[in-house]
């Protein structure tokens, strides 16, 4: 192009990204190749169902959460409980709707902590490189090494755990993830062209991080994203089910899956099988739309 | 190599210092006077201070860690006053046991889910595919626990074959005397891994096929099964074996979730105990143990990978 006689940016130039500026209808290709893939579809449906299910449900559906109500105690379903009721008295429908909330909350805020955080991470280790690369990658094997429910036992043998302590420690934790991910991605996006335009341009390292290796990045990060909610669900569950998670009265799967086993043996089959489809269809459902996203991406790398 | 080897080692050797400053530093989250935390409630000033002495705690913050450092050196992981016993003894007693659990399911899983994960691949979006993946799916989404206590409904309760929990023996052989109970731990552990490092092999191997060198292959006429045999399933275990190591966690949470449910006595089941006792030396010291032994899983995993794949050698050089 004329370069010599153009005195603004160079917009006629397609930088090798491609697509990074004809965002729309490669959102539009990802979307469209994710909607044929009929397991993804599914599992967005089923998110959709347990989130209203979840935070809509007790609307409808009004059961009472706190206060036990040991004549009502160890019902079979049917008549005024759809579901029975638990060892505590406790509708075993609502108490599903109840504890999904915080499932479902922790799980997405925790999610989305974690990838900001490790977005960021990533990108400055792998865009600064060297020493500075080095340590922060070194940082995120120790904290690695360690599983995260060990940790979290741990933590919770020295403070109680609220909600907002849950989903602070279970990001922190998580962060490491998407983290190396990213400084994969940025170390071997650094090099192309496009960046280095920006550089020569006099724009700073910030600039670069922030408005062309993140946003090509963003298809990973969201399916890892996707992943990680699963991730945070079935974690919360554990803890929970071992009696480190939110303290009682506060409904939650895992808790009534911990409660339920004693009574599953001798046949109280409620207290334990609707809390753990719900688990394992929350989950399976996340794992279907992180699925469906990656295929659709690749779809979307190869038409490159 | 050798330099590929010995900056790998460096990298652990960092990772290993790191992970003891992060154990040291949990140490310090314990609220309250350390030493009255673990010495109990009961003790006496002179215990305390004795307890200070050991541990360094009269001095300063970064000659407390060293001498951390230095009683993890000598071997020393602690002493649990709760149980009256070293965390050393703790250790040595329950380790065998978890090396038994998760060393054979790692075993069992590896020789089941890489065989399956090549046959998805080959016949990928047909039915075994389909199956496989969804079966996959469904216990990699299924917590370690409710897996468990599936298999005892099933196999203990209704058709009452099993033992619903791990035999209580003291010594390994007599654990093994009773190997019924162990066969439902160990499948539950098998399994959960088995999900995971089969879609591991599955990806791994749907990568190869689409290489460019297998088209050659076909191109030269070889025959499928010694395209599949020679050149797909050998590289497709290559990065198998980093995947695996940095599964490791997640294997040892399982395997932790497993004693849980069995109430198979191992390091796991003495990490939960610990914590509901408070017994934060016992905590300490298998953190830390856990802490190294991934770490070392990892660097055999990563030693591995650049033993079978000769790129990584000369690449990062």
């Amino acid at each position: 192009m004329s370069l010599a006689t153009e005195t603004g940016p160079v917009a006629d130039v397609v930088p090798e990204g491609g697509d990074v500026h004809d965002s729309g209808s490669v959102a539009r290709l990802v979307m469209r190749t994710f909607l044929e893939n009929r397991l993804a579809l599914i599992g967005l449906v089923i998110v959709v169902l347990v989130t209203l299910f979840c935070f809509i449900g007790p609307l409808f559906y009004k059961t009472n959460q706190i206060d036990s109500n040991l004549l009502a105690a160890s019902l079979r379903p049917g008549g005024a409980h759809p579901l029975g009721t638990d060892d505590n008295g406790y509708d075993i429908l609502g108490r599903l709707m109840a504890g999904g909330q915080s499932s479902i909350e922790v799980g997405i805020s925790v999610a989305l902590i974690a990838t900001s955080v490790g977005v960021l991470w990533g990108a400055i280790a792998g865009f600064v490189g060297g020493a500075v690369d080095a340590v922060m990658m070194r940082v995120v094997d120790v904290v690695l090494a360690i599983p995260v429910v060990f940790l979290f036992i741990f933590l919770a043998s020295v403070i109680q755990p609220t909600l907002l302590l849950l989903i602070l420690v279970l990001a922190l934790l998580s962060w490491l993830g998407p983290a190396r991910l990213v400084r994969g991605e940025t170390l071997s996006l650094r090099t192309r062209e496009y960046v280095q335009a920006t550089r020569v341009m006099g724009g700073g390292s910030w600039r670069a991080v922030l408005r062309h290796i993140v946003p090509n990045t963003i298809g990973t990060i969201i399916v890892n994203a996707t992943f990680q909610v699963a991730d945070a669900i079935l974690v919360l569950a554990t803890l929970q089910f071992l009696g480190f998670g939110l303290p009682p009265p506060t409904a939650t799967w895992g808790g009534m899956l911990a409660n339920g086993t004693e009574y599953l043996f001798d046949g109280y089959w409620w207290m334990v099988y609707p809390a753990g489809i719900l688990i394992v269809l929350t989950v399976l459902a996340f794992n279907f739309i992180g699925d469906g996203l990656r295929d659709s991406l690749e779809v979307r790398l190869q038409r490159r | 190599m050798t330099g590929f080897i010995l900056r790998r080692l460096a990298q652990a050797v960092i990772v290993v210092i790191g992970v003891t400053i992060f154990t040291f530093l949990l140490q310090h989250l314990i609220p309250g006077n350390i030493a009255r935390a673990i010495v109990g409630p009961r003790a006496t000033p002179a215990q305390i201070a004795g307890f200070n002495k050991e541990w360094g705690l009269n001095q300063a913050l970064p000659l407390q860690y060293f001498s951390f450092v230095d009683h993890l050196v000598h071997g020393n992981l602690g002493y649990s006053y709760k149980q009256n016993r070293s965390v050393d003894s703790i250790v040595a007693q329950y380790l065998p046991r978890d090396v038994l659990l998760v060393g054979s399911s790692l075993i069992l899983a590896l020789v089941v889910a890489l065989p399956l994960g090549m046959l998805q691949a080959v016949k990928r979006n047909r039915m075994p595919d389909y199956v496989g993946t969804g079966v996959s799916f469904l216990l990699y989404s299924m917590p370690t626990y409710l897996l468990g206590l599936l298999l005892i409904a099933g196999f203990s309760i209704q058709f009452r074959i099993f033992p619903p929990s791990a035999p209580q023996a003291a010594t390994i052989t007599g654990i093994l005397a009773h190997p019924s109970g162990l066969v439902l731990p160990i499948a539950t552990l098998t399994l959960v891994s088995c999900a995971l490092f089969s879609r591991y092999m599955r990806s791994s191997a749907i990568d190869s096929f689409t290489q460019d060198y297998i088209r050659t292959a076909r191109a030269k006429g070889l025959f499928e099964r010694t395209i599949r045999n020679r050149h797909v399933l050998r590289n497709s275990l290559i990065p198998i074996a980093t995947l695996v190591g940095l599964s490791l966690p997640s294997v040892l949470t399982a395997a932790l979730m497993v004693e849980y449910v069995f109430n198979f006595q191992g390091l796991g089941l003495a990490y939960y105990n610990a914590a509901l006792t408070t017994d934060y030396p016992v905590e300490l010291g298998i953190t830390v143990l856990i802490g190294v032994a991934t770490v070392a899983g990892n660097l055999i995993a990563d030693l591995a990978y650049a033993v079978l794949d000769p790129r990584v050698r000369y690449r990062s050089s």
